[in-house]
């Protein structure tokens, strides 16, 4: 049996790039194997936005459509940002239920890597469900994006993406550390979110003493710009006070998350949790 | 990553004094691995022989980065793998007594990304995958399937072709045919027999098979407690301990037959609950 060690001869940021697409591929590759659970989620989650709608509908008033459509941004934005944080923060338990985590801990491809191939698909996934929701969506309702700007609110929903991707990494090292706990600690993560983001209402209307938290949310600032974009028209450039803190967070997030996911993943090694059973 | 590559003339694996140990409970710790030191030479196979809770995975963990050690240094080609992981990571794989693989994907698939991890890409892997495959008798019309329909001495076939698409200098085969039929154990040691002559790898291979140590191990070391009590050839123990097979090699250097030791129920007990199993607790340490 003839083995040759050739790859052992490549660049450094060549066999990582190769890596990097084997994470996406093999995210594809468990889509394609997981298809029914993903058809019956994205049904769900397709079900679960008409319904907030139509309580758009329902309780519009006089601008209906305008209501309508405010409330749909947030559940469509919330369906894909929390997609991406789901993906990312399931690195980790992911790999320990197949029972892979050892043979991924111990492959020579960096952690940056991983988490940056998880992030890949969770984007490309995301808007892919995205877009058919918003097909499936515009079937049932009149919405008011008649002065809609989408080149403005792609660009920043292009930037809050890699904060999430960031707030993603950081949440991905709670599984490290606590193999039973650690996937719940990452819902409440989600959970505090969708309270303080404001995707189905003004932060306004939060408790004062909660109203700060948004402001550490990228969520929050992605939902105030595309709205402004999309039901106003407004322009990127008149969005940049939503924009710096994406900028901020986009540049913080992802090297916190993986300095954190460092520290963890030493801990893990020190203590013996890196293995397949917890 | 820091330019070291592998010196010329360093033995593929130098353990030296590893010690290991894990909390079990406040102030309680147990060893998993006592002064453990051990030299692989190039080309060599070295069998770990000792029972559950012996400390052998531990051992394969702390060499495959996966766990650090709380002393001791481990050197793999002349590399300190605790400084230096991802550049160890590069010569090494493993395959353990659990495939381990993602059980909805195919055969294929799980090869195709596992070679990725190392920088091996599709267009390498694929002429690479047919040709081991083909070597190590899989039937290569089930490669679409899903794992979980494979029988377990067909996945670890795979397991061990995963290995190889990486082409490791060092290969850590952790009780690779542990639960496998008498048919695929034996399609599997031949594997490890093939590999051992047609690859220039070295191998360690923990086992608790005496026949399969004796088999395909050049060296063999016993470990016990977390402690290497006696290594080298089978003749060579057999000698020492004055004995006519590795059975009673074993019942003379730890007192105790493989058999008993791995029915012991407070190893057992611990075996279950935590990675260092069987060892002796000591209060109050650190």
């Amino acid at each position: 049996m003839e083995i040759t060690h050739d790859h052992l001869n490549k660049p450094g940021w060549k066999r990582e790039l190769i890596a990097i697409w084997g994470y996406a591929q093999r995210n594809y590759f468990l889509t394609k194997r997981y298809f029914l659970w993903e058809l019956v989620w994205l049904v769900y989650t397709i079900m679960n936005a008409l319904t907030i709608g139509f309580i758009g509908v329902g309780f519009g008033g006089d601008d209906a459509a305008r209501a309508t459509t405010f409330l749909l941004i947030g559940s469509m934005l919330w369906s894909y940002l929390s997609m991406i944080f789901d993906l990312l923060s399931e690195t980790v338990s992911w790999e320990r239920w197949e029972g892979t985590i050892e043979y991924t801990f111990m492959a020579p491809s960096s952690r940056a890597t991983q988490l940056i191939g998880m992030g890949l698909y969770a984007v490309l996934y995301g808007l892919v469900r995205l877009a058919i929701m918003l097909g499936v969506i515009s079937l049932f309702f009149e919405l008011s994006l008649g002065e809609a700007n989408y080149l403005a609110a792609v660009g920043i929903l292009a930037i809050c993406s890699l904060s999430l991707v960031g707030f993603g990494m950081v949440a991905a090292v709670m599984p490290l550390l606590s193999p039973e706990k650690g996937q719940q600690v990452t819902s409440i993560f989600t959970a505090v979110l969708l309270l303080v983001s404001g995707i189905y209402y003004s932060v306004d209307v939060l408790p004062g003493w909660l109203q700060p938290m948004s402001t550490v949310s990228p969520v929050y600032y992605a939902l105030n710009g595309i709205r402004a974009a999309l039901l106003e028209g407004a322009s990127f450039g008149s969005q940049w006070h939503n924009i710096w803190p994406l900028l901020i967070m986009g540049a913080l997030f992802p090297p916190i998350g993986l300095w954190l996911f460092g520290k963890g993943e030493i801990y893990a090694k020190r203590t013996g949790l890196l293995k397949r059973a917890g | 990553m820091a330019n070291i590559e592998i010196q010329p003339g360093t033995h593929a694996l130098v353990l030296t004094d590893i010690e290991k140990k894990f909390k079990k409970k406040r102030g309680e710790y147990a060893y998993a691995l006592k002064g453990v030191s051990l030299t692989v030479h190039r080309g060599e196979v070295v069998g770990i022989l000792g029972p559950n809770g012996s400390g052998k995975s531990t051992l394969v963990r702390v060499i495959s980065t996966l766990t650090l050690p709380d002393g001791g240094d481990v050197n793999v080609f002349g590399i300190d793998a605790v400084a230096h992981p991802r550049v160890v990571q590069r010569y090494l794989n493993r395959v353990s007594v659990e495939a381990s693989f993602f059980k909805k994907l195919s055969s294929l698939e799980n090869l195709l990304f596992g070679a990725k991890l190392y920088g091996v890409s599709d267009a390498e892997s694929r002429p690479r995958i047919a040709h081991i495959l083909e070597s190590i008798g899989f039937d290569t019309k089930r490669i679409g399937e899903p794992m979980e329909h494979l029988s377990r001495g067909m996945q670890q076939k795979i397991a061990l072709a995963r290995a190889l698409l990486t082409s490791p200098m060092l290969m850590l085969l952790d009780e690779p045919t542990t639960g496998l039929d008498p048919r695929s154990k034996k399609d599997v040691q031949k594997l490890i027999n093939q590999i051992r002559q047609g690859h220039d790898s070295s191998i360690l291979l923990c086992t608790h098979d005496m026949g399969e140590a004796e088999e395909l191990c050049d060296r063999i070391g016993i470990l016990l407690n977390g402690e290497l009590i006696a290594i080298g050839t089978a003749a060579e123990l057999k000698r020492k301990y004055g004995t006519e097979n590795l059975e009673d090699v074993f019942m003379a250097a730890t007192g105790t037959s493989l058999d008993e030791a791995e029915f012991d129920p407070e190893e057992r007990q611990e075996d279950s609950t935590e990675e260092a199993s069987s060892m002796k607790v000591e209060v109050g340490v650190g």
